[in-house]
């Protein structure tokens, strides 16, 4: 009788078991047909040179607009003259310079570069740092991006006797 | 009990087949928002106002529209009075020739590339050696393979046809009769002879003349702006939330090639905005057309422009040296120019064979043959990562791409002679 009882009930749950399984197959293979996202806070690189062989992002890419340069001697930040940096658009950015303790940098010189590193190649123009506006402010002429994308943006700066590099990672629509 | 058990099993099944239904709708017509915003970049309700044209007073001008096309269509501005703009940039064809290279007086060794929306671009022909569409214009006018002619011959015609309309726009018009009326290539010997011997008022005067007649054929040009498309009313229906008109609009098959398009196939790096084109410049390893010397592209081209008597930073431009930002931080060396060509629009790209600068590839399927495969550029180095479409992935964005055909947004006037 308990043995009865036993197979009625698996043979009663079966179906439905057999349902769960195929439906949870069907959802994984939905979801992988359907669109993806991608989250941009889960690509990460500390490579950031020029490359001829694309670079694969890792986890934990800092995108923020103010960062401190590799020795940490600057903290630089960056405006654009957008409200959202534009692809295919000429546009200027303001570099705003500190020491790492606040005080203005006024007197620096300074290089502009930028690349893709999954696409191994450049910007379209050749930016350049054109004016002191005052206040530790910097402008960068010549800025624009052709395509949309991871894109990372390295200054060198030099002052007060210190040469530092800072990178900014930008991910563009 | 047993019928109950099969009743449930059943009721499961048909849950499934709804799901599947659903998610197979799913996979061809939802769209991410990452991918709706892709779409919208795309689409032609994003291409903004008309930009201006800092290096052209004229741009603008009505006038000088009207006076523009007529000089478009006028085959006496050539050495064998039988080729005019018009003779390769063809209204009838999208305004280009349908032929791998342009013929002119003689033939040229780079496709016509239309005309149409090329006001929004910064860079002019395929290597981008002219940075403004008037200082484009006057290219070919001289060149020995397509007009055939010269600056000073173009200003006796004007002269002596154009004249009253001219000093309509541009005040008075110099005197010219007593200068040498001579039809040939700027590059004869005769003709430069004849040049070098002019004083250097009547060199200038003649050049103005040049220069106003190329800022007409601009202000003509910037009618010629493209119009909706299948895919551009996809775009709007999908950013309506209306998806159900959406379908009708285009096939599941052309969604797919859409899916792909701003997808796997990374089209959009270089086909990108309301035009398709970055108006950049990438070396996408096309081969070298047969028959046609090497070919190094933008790496030429750079050089071209820096020394170009009509670019954005010189006497004949209106611009302010701040308006040439383009021009000024441009890149003029490296290796990453070699062989570099400028991406056209794909609008209306189904209709536009044969393609690449030199007419390389005669159809669309060669083109994606292409791109899928990568191969190794025949100098520099090529941006291109092998796809791994399959031949039905290359038939839908094939599809796609057909959904991009459109008129011509402008009144008829502009298309016909006048």
């Amino acid at each position: 009788m308990k043995q009865a009882t036993k197979k009625s009930l698996f043979s009663r749950i079966l179906p439905w078991i057999c349902g769960l399984i195929l439906l949870s197959a069907i959802t994984i293979g939905c979801s992988a047909t359907g669109p993806t996202h991608i989250s941009t806070s889960d690509i990460s690189t500390t490579a950031i040179l020029s490359t001829d062989k694309p670079i694969t992002p890792t986890p934990g890419l800092d995108f923020s607009t103010t960062r401190l340069s590799n020795n940490g001697w600057f903290r630089v930040s960056y405006a654009s003259s957008e409200n959202i940096v534009p692809v295919n658009k000429m546009h200027q950015w303001t570099l705003h310079l500190e020491t790492a303790d606040g005080e203005l940098i006024e007197n620096a010189t300074i290089t502009v570069d930028g690349d893709m590193p999954e696409h191994g190649h450049g910007l379209p123009t050749r930016p350049q740092v054109t004016e002191y506006l005052g206040n530790g402010d910097y402008l960068v002429e010549g800025m624009k991006f052709q395509m949309g994308g991871w894109w990372v943006m390295d200054f060198t700066i030099t002052a007060n006797n210190r040469t530092d590099a800072v990178h900014f990672n930008m991910k563009l629509n | 009990m047993r019928a109950k058990d099969i009743f449930s099993g059943l009721l499961v099944l048909f849950g499934i087949g709804l799901l599947i239904t659903a998610c197979s709708a799913f996979g061809q017509a939802t769209w991410s928002d990452e991918e709706v915003a892709k779409l919208r970049s795309l689409w032609i309700g994003s291409l903004p106002p008309l930009p201006v044209d800092p290096s052209n007073q004229y741009a603008d001008d009505s006038g000088a529209a009207a006076f523009g096309q007529k000089l478009f269509f006028d085959t006496r501005f050539s050495s064998n009075g039988k080729v005019a703009c018009a003779t390769c940039h063809m209204p009838e064809k999208l305004f280009q020739d349908g032929t791998p290279l342009a013929h002119g007086v003689g033939t040229t060794d780079r496709r016509t590339m239309t005309i149409i929306g090329t006001a929004y671009s910064p860079w002019f022909f395929w290597d981008g050696r002219k940075d403004s569409q008037w200082a484009q214009a006057l290219g070919p006018m001289e060149s020995p393979v397509e007009h055939g002619s010269n600056r000073t011959y173009y200003a006796h015609i004007i002269d002596q046809y154009y004249r009253a309309e001219y000093e309509s726009i541009f005040g008075d018009m110099p005197e010219v009769s007593h200068l040498p009326l001579l039809r040939g290539s700027v590059q004869s010997a005769e003709v430069r002879a004849a040049r070098e011997a002019m004083s250097t008022e009547d060199q200038e005067n003649v050049t103005w003349i040049y220069v106003n007649m190329g800022k007409s054929i601009a202000a003509y040009e910037r009618h010629l702006i493209p119009g909706e498309s299948r895919f551009d009313q996809y775009v709007e229906a999908i950013l309506n939330n209306d998806n159900q008109t959406a379908k009708t609009i285009l096939t599941s098959h052309e969604i797919a090639g859409l899916r792909l398009f701003i997808g796997k196939a990374n089209c959009t790096n270089c086909h990108n905005g309301p035009l398709f084109t970055n108006n950049d410049f990438h070396n996408t390893g096309v081969p070298t057309a047969e028959g046609q010397p090497d070919d190094i592209g933008r790496a030429g081209g750079t050089q071209k422009v820096l020394a170009d008597e009509f670019n954005c930073l010189s006497m004949y431009s209106d611009a302010e040296p701040d308006d040439c930002a383009e021009l000024r931080y441009m890149v003029t060396d490296g290796h990453q120019l070699e062989r570099q060509f400028k991406p056209p629009s794909l609008r209306n790209v189904a209709e536009r064979g044969p393609y690449m600068h030199a007419g390389q590839f005669a159809t669309l399927e060669e083109v994606l043959k292409h791109y899928n495969t990568a191969p190794p550029a025949p100098a520099g180095h090529s941006e291109l990562e092998t796809l791994n479409l399959t031949e039905e992935q290359i038939a839908q964005i094939i599809d796609f791409l057909k959904t991009l055909d459109s008129p011509i947004n402008t009144d008829a006037q502009w298309l016909i002679k006048p």
